[in-house]
């Protein structure tokens, strides 16, 4: 009974964060200017993090934590240069 | 299969909530990223996924290893504590950067009242 | 004491993450705090303004009114994404004057506006004080407008200046 609950849940769980990283997908595809590519490529890091974490849930295994953890802090890092490239045109001043 | 089955149902089923509300409102911000039609509506798109979204799934999978493991497992909220405080300083240095280049480009995308930046003291014309 | 602990605050949350990351045992507490100790060093080095907080007791007051306040916007913004296109939904600027001057106040405002879905912070003006929030419904400018400036301010203000 809990096993089937579980695995609706994040089998659920899984379909709907690889379809918000598809639709964030066609924002990177799309998205008219720079800075909207630069958004949507920060969003698309948050929802493969979470797809990450939540196939972690469904294997049972910790393994998946450690990439969760690299991709969240690699995304902020390159999104942060990103967004001081399109401010100032230069990464390091 | 055999992880799964082997939790009580008292704790499976605020699991499968917490997982269930974390995923819908992922998709419901990435939903609305895709639909919205300004860049500045979108910016407040991310941060649905970024509040509650991250915060429901780290309590889901802290609830469940703890139970897995026997001992409690909080290293989630670590993810969860850098997404939260990060992500905004993020879509601020963004928000920032776009509106710098809407100004420079005069874009239609902004108000009127917003291409002009104050100022309170104009410096003394050179003569 | 000050030299050899120049950020105590960051040091303990340090410790305390490393403990969370890894397993709780004396040989990773004593790794902790000699890695807490050299990244205290190397921030004083970059930043050697230490923030002051004067007031610890109304940091649990800004924490609760935080977390009551992005579950209301996140239950908002999804209704208004849901039905978005029907609703009419038109957003806005504002600008709102602050009186708040301290950078660690205005770094934490900025991350609480930034956070809560619903307002974005786009510019801050250090000259004339004023601050100019995208708020996602422009129906409730005058109700982020008190809440910035009536509860977050004040309490901001009591912790840092």
């Amino acid at each position: 009974m809990s096993g089937m609950i579980l695995t609706i849940a994040l089998g659920y769980a899984q379909i709907a964060l690889a379809l918000a990283g598809c639709l964030v997908g066609t924002r990177i595809l799309r998205g008219p200017r720079a800075q909207d590519r630069v958004l949507a490529l920060d969003s698309l890091y948050v929802s493969v993090m979470l797809l990450f974490l939540v196939t972690g849930m469904q294997l049972g295994t910790a393994f998946f934590f450690e990439a969760a953890m690299v991709i969240s802090i690699m995304g902020f890092v390159s999104s942060v240069a990103l967004a001081k490239f399109l401010f100032r045109g230069e990464v390091i001043e | 299969m055999s992880p799964l089955d082997s939790i009580p149902l008292f704790l499976a089923i605020p699991v499968a909530f917490f997982v269930f509300l974390g995923a819908t409102l992922t998709l419901i911000g990435a939903l609305g990223f895709a639909r919205l039609n300004s860049f500045y509506d979108r910016l407040h798109a991310p941060t649905l996924a970024t509040s509650w979204g991250t915060a429901s799934v780290m309590i889901a999978s802290s609830l469940m290893f703890s139970f897995i493991d026997g001992r409690a497992i909080i290293h989630e909220f670590v993810i969860g504590a850098c997404i939260i405080l990060t992500t905004p300083v993020t879509l601020m240095m963004l928000g920032r950067a776009a509106l710098m280049r809407d100004r420079a480009e005069r874009s239609d995308a902004l108000p009127e009242e917003m291409h002009i930046r104050p100022r309170p003291q104009d410096p003394p014309a050179q003569t | 004491m000050s030299r050899l602990f120049p950020h105590p605050v960051l040091a303990v949350s340090l410790i305390f993450m490393w403990l969370m990351l890894t397993r709780f045992s004396l040989g990773y507490l004593i790794l902790g705090t000699v890695l807490s100790l050299v990244a205290g060093w190397a921030y004083s080095a970059l930043h050697s303004a230490r923030p002051r907080i004067r007031r610890w007791s109304t940091i649990p007051r800004l924490g609760v009114t935080l977390f009551l306040d992005i579950i209301r916007s996140n239950i908002a913004t999804t209704r208004l994404l849901l039905t978005e296109g029907r609703n009419g939904r038109q957003s806005a600027f504002i600008q709102i004057p602050l009186t708040v001057t301290n950078a660690n106040a205005l770094a934490v405002l900025s991350i609480i506006v930034t956070a809560t879905p619903g307002t974005a912070w786009v510019e801050y003006q250090t000259d004339t004080g004023i601050l100019i929030v995208h708020i996602f419904d422009g129906a409730e400018a005058e109700h982020y407008h008190e809440v910035i400036s009536n509860i977050y301010e004040p309490m901001l203000m009591e912790i840092f200046e």
